[in-house]
């Protein structure tokens, strides 16, 4: 039953039924109802990275090197759990910025570089071509081995087959057609082919499902269950090896090396880039995807090691290629319906790759390689021809039809000596070298063009002297002594060992060198090198791409203002007429604006044109072809000042939102500062007047009940209750004050006023007190004295104060008070220089007589305990009293210093103490004498 | 936004996790010529951390899914955030 044409028919009708689906998916995008709109569809077509290598290659892997070839599977897992910081944001960025393939992606990070975005293409073909080879190896070799059922034979190499008899490059032309036939129908402005996902994530399915009914048949069907076998190979000679890692064959750090590899190359390979990224629906399919992914990579691996031993238990002679265990042993236990599911399902998993990778390769060509040179080329006037999307999707085709035919090309002169697994990994090895540009650009801001583009030309330099063209050396092309002696006999430089490294295999040893090559120029030639206005903008727009949303002000474009008829005829010849009034139209809708009536299209109109270009030709040749109809208006000098002006503006912002955040905190100390004293204060109000209400009534009670008390001990009790009553008065009125002066609503009675007098009055006032407590007061004063402007009461009160203060502290046995007024002038710079210290010194003549004075001082001096260095920065606060441990808490509310400074602040005058413990206190205040009002 | 970092954070971790078990020098404590249950312990170590790992990342990322309704712990947190 398994004749050539049956196959033939079957592969044919296969890829009939993939377009068909294809087809429908198409049909019902463009009714609106997405058929590919879930993650589960997503995350399928992801599945595209397990391609023939995978379903075919694997086995033979695992028989080579044991569980090596799970690295592969196990690394996509890996990344999935970092998927939520990485896959996200590359999505996020892609969406905004209409970005359709990798080299878009770099192109357009580092300042919508064309040479870059070339650059990476270049690296992508040349790195895939050798992958896509490997596909059609695949395709090839399975049909040749069905071909020959139900023996089971290896086909010949194909070197000696002519290439017009070769199947494999009528398999690359048929890969072609339909490659063209699903991705280049038609030209979408989001590059995105609804229909061509859901086919490749039906041929997800198709490969699973095969890949499960081997394992089945050969787990369960030849032999007994995963434990049978594994008991029979245990028992077999030289295939318990594979049970563990053979450090020979693979060391740890290859190990590691190809997880890494795996990471990148879920990323950055061009055909996951395209379904993941730029086929992706809506960004909540990830979550699930991030998981389900996953799960199919293991579901595809866990018959691996049971086919590859049943493999080697049945094939034990060798004859039979490893690669082709999938496909030989049903066809060796004539299970036709079985070989023929394995064949479509490994054909599935090749078909998909090719056709996704050449479609994603062809956009890249033709967006990022092929139209910037055109559009450059002014003989060709591109930049005025009228339709250019026909053109577009020809360069689509062709681009499609080199790829593959490069790919066969490999195939013909290397492919076939190389086993599936390693061509594979020696793309990986390429498009890794994509990791520092890609991952720097969005996570470092950075990250230069200059410094990309010599990472990504030194890695892929690396790639190509280690892999690629050792390579070359396998089919022949290069003389073996290349890698053998090294090039011109040079040890150090072969390829393999480059200067003399060893211990790695060469997958492991070429990552290795071309990454560290690639880092260390990405990073250090971006340290060294300074990014221009565009780069710098674009970075920002990368990097904060989570940070600066949709509704923020749109960073300046560099653009100048077009004419709306120019930039519609622009847009027209890429999208059509259909989509590009559509497109305009919601443009300004949202915007609020006619552009049918308006001419001149702003500087924001004309990036979001820009970015609709971008979608359909890539953001580097969107750039060219819009800078031809933007009027030339280059960032002019008032742009740049008002870019400045508006970063000024944000610092100055935010070092105004520093300062009262600063203040506010002061403020919510101080705030708490005062409750405590409040409390405080309460309480020693609350004290202070209970103490004479206290004396008040014992001493009231005493002369209730003793009527017939003594006369003179009844003069003594009145006298006492009389002045606790005035201490009662004088500690209410302080308070009073003090809550007046605060709020502000103490009344000033402003008069001409002699200091000298308030002095001697104030100590007339205090004799009785100075009597009380034998103290010597003595008082100098000047001989004449300028009037001032001040508050009578006032100053009375503040010498009060001062004086009764001097009394409470001065020495019991011989107190001794000094009161001095001086007048005196300053000049304003000696006054600047003296600061919070002494104005005037000590030994000046109390009046100068030579120039008029401008202010007078008055020092109260006592002889007391003194007061200590932190306590003299306290004592003028309210609430705040001295306490001494011998004398105890002092009398008073400790409002009475604070008044008198407030008092004196309000005169525009100064006051302070000098004081050493032990040797007295001297308080001062100097009052201001201003000449009009003398 | 706040749990889309908590569920960042959390797949960053199963990432370092998953980083470390599955490579040298854990993966060598493994590398064992010996059968549990039948079947390799290095095939055993490999797929049932795989399979671990799978279901780690399912829950994490499907929490995040319920952002619409509100954490009771999310009151506590804005409350103590007040000044």
């Amino acid at each position: 039953m398994l004749e050539t044409t049956s196959i033939l028919f079957f592969s044919f009708g296969y890829l009939c039924f993939l377009f068909a689906i294809a087809y429908m998916g198409d049909k019902h995008a463009e009714s609106g109802s997405s058929i590919i709109g879930n993650p589960y569809i997503y995350a399928l077509s992801m599945a595209v990275y397990c391609t023939a290598w995978t379903f075919y290659g694997s086995v033979g892997r695992a028989v080579r090197d044991g569980p090596g070839f799970l690295t592969i599977y196990v690394g996509p897992t890996l990344m999935a759990a970092l998927g939520g910081l990485v896959m996200r944001k590359i999505i996020r960025i892609s969406k905004a910025h209409h970005i359709t393939s990798i080299g878009d992606f770099i192109g357009s990070r580092y300042g919508k570089s064309t040479t870059l975005a070339g650059v990476v293409t270049i690296i992508a073909v040349l790195g895939v071509v050798p992958y896509i080879s490997l596909q059609l190896k695949a395709i090839s070799t399975s049909f040749l081995i069905v071909q020959q059922y139900p023996q089971v034979a290896m086909p010949l190499h194909h070197a000696h087959v002519p290439v017009l008899k070769d199947t494999a490059f009528y398999v690359a032309l048929l890969l072609a057609v339909f490659a063209i036939l699903f991705g280049t129908r038609h030209l979408e402005a989001t590059e995105r082919h609804e229909g061509l996902v859901a086919a490749i994530a039906f041929e997800s399915v198709v490969k699973l499902a095969a890949f499960l009914a081997v394992g089945v048949f050969v787990t369960y069907g030849i032999h007994d269950g995963f434990t049978d076998l594994f008991d029979k190979a245990a028992s077999a000679p030289e295939l318990d090896r594979l049970f563990t890692i053979d450090p020979d064959h693979t060391t740890y750090a290859d190990w590691g090396i190809y997880i890494f590899l795996s990471m990148m190359a879920i990323l950055f390979l061009p055909r996951q880039f395209q379904v993941a990224v730029v086929e992706n629906v809506n960004e909540e399919h990830l979550d699930k995807a991030l998981w389900l992914f996953p799960l199919y990579l293991l579901a595809i691996n866990i018959f691996v090691l049971p086919v590859a031993f049943g493999g080697m238990l049945h094939f034990s002679d060798g004859q039979v290629d490893a690669d082709t265990f999938v496909l030989t042993l049903p066809m060796a236990y004539g299970r036709e319906g079985l070989v023929l599911l394995v064949y479509i399902g490994g054909t599935s998993a090749a078909t998909g790759m090719v056709i996704v990778e050449s479609i994603a390769l062809s956009t890249m060509i033709c967006n990022d390689l092929v139209m910037p040179v055109l559009l450059r080329l002014p003989f060709l006037g591109l930049s005025r021809r009228e339709d250019l999307s026909r053109m577009l999707l020809f360069i689509r085709r062709a681009g499609i039809l080199l790829i593959l035919l490069l790919g066969y090309a490999y195939f013909r002169m290397i492919g076939e000596y190389y086993p599936l697994v390693s061509i594979g990994l020696v793309s990986f090895a390429a498009v890794a070298q994509f990791a520092p540009a890609m991952l720097g650009g969005i996570f470092w801001k950075a990250g230069t063009r200059v410094g990309a583009l010599c990472g990504l030309i030194a890695g892929f330099l690396v790639w190509t002297y280690t892999l690629f063209l050792p390579s070359l050396v396998q089919g022949g092309l290069l003389p073996r002594e290349f890698v053998t002696q090294g090039p011109f006999g040079i040890e150090m430089l072969k390829p393999f060992e480059l200067f003399g490294l060893k211990g790695f295999n060469r997958i492991a040893h070429a990552v290795f060198w071309s990454m560290l090559a690639n880092v260390g120029a990405y990073i250090g030639v971006s340290l060294f090198s300074r990014p221009t206005a565009i780069e710098h903008a674009q970075a920002t727009l990368f990097v904060d791409v989570f940070k600066v949303g949709d509704g923020l002000k749109p960073l300046p474009t560099g653009w100048g203002t077009a004419s709306v008829p120019d930039l519609r005829s622009l847009l027209k010849r890429f999208l059509g007429e259909e989509r590009t009034d559509e497109a305009l139209s919601a443009y300004a809708k949202a915007q609020n604006m006619d552009w049918e009536r308006s001419l001149t299209a702003d500087p924001k109109l004309v990036a979001h044109a820009e970015k609709l270009l971008a979608g359909a030709i890539g953001s580097a040749s969107a750039r060219v072809m819009v800078a031809s109809v933007v009027k030339e208006e280059p960032l002019g000098i008032e742009e740049v000042m008002d870019i400045l002006d508006e970063t000024r503006q944000v610092i100055t912002h935010s070092h105004e939102l520093e300062e009262a955040t600063m203040e506010l905190k002061a403020a919510n100390e101080r705030l708490k500062e005062l409750d405590r004293l409040k409390d405080e204060f309460i309480s020693t109000v609350t004290h202070e007047l209970r103490t004479p209400l206290t004396s008040i009534r014992a001493l009231a009670e005493i002369l209730r009940d003793n009527p017939g008390l003594d006369p003179v001990q009844h003069g003594q009790f009145s006298e006492i209750i009389i002045n606790e009553s005035d201490r009662l008065t004088r500690l209410i009125v302080e308070v009073l004050d003090f809550q007046k002066i605060e709020s502000g609503r103490m009344e000033w009675r402003i008069s001409s006023v002699n200091m000298a007098e308030i002095i001697a009055h104030a100590v007339t006032t205090s004799n009785q007190l100075f009597r009380d407590k034998n103290i010597h007061a003595e008082l100098i004063l000047p001989q004449a004295c300028p009037p001032i402007a001040a508050d009578w009461d006032r100053l009375m009160q503040v010498m009060v104060n001062l004086i009764s203060n001097a009394v409470k502290f001065c020495d019991r046995d011989q107190g001794k008070i000094t009161i001095t007024l001086t007048v005196g002038t300053t000049a304003s710079g000696e006054r600047r220089a003296a600061g919070g210290e002494c104005p005037l010194t000590a030994d000046r003549s109390p009046l100068v007589a030579d120039r008029s004075p401008t202010n007078m001082r008055v020092d109260v001096r006592d002889n007391g305990i003194g007061i200590s260095k932190a306590d003299q920065e306290i004592i003028f606060k309210e609430f705040r009293q001295v306490r001494d441990t011998a004398r105890g808490r002092p009398a008073g509310t400790g409002l009475g210093l604070t008044i008198t400074r407030r008092i004196v602040a309000f005169h525009k005058g100064k006051i302070w103490v000098e004081s050493e413990p032990g040797k007295g206190s001297t308080f001062s205040f100097t009052l201001p004498i201003c000449e009009d009002e003398g | 936004m706040n749990l889309d970092h908590m569920k960042n954070r959390r797949l960053a971790g199963l990432f370092l996790l998953g980083g470390v078990l599955f490579n040298y020098p854990i993966l060598s404590l493994f590398n064992l010529k010996v059968m549990l249950f039948g079947i390799p312990v290095l095939y055993l170590y490999i797929f049932s951390l795989w399979t671990l790992l799978i279901l780690l990342i399912a829950v994490v990322t499907s929490k995040v899914r319920m952002k619409d309704e509100v954490h009771p712990s999310c009151f506590i947190l804005q409350k103590d955030n007040q000044p």
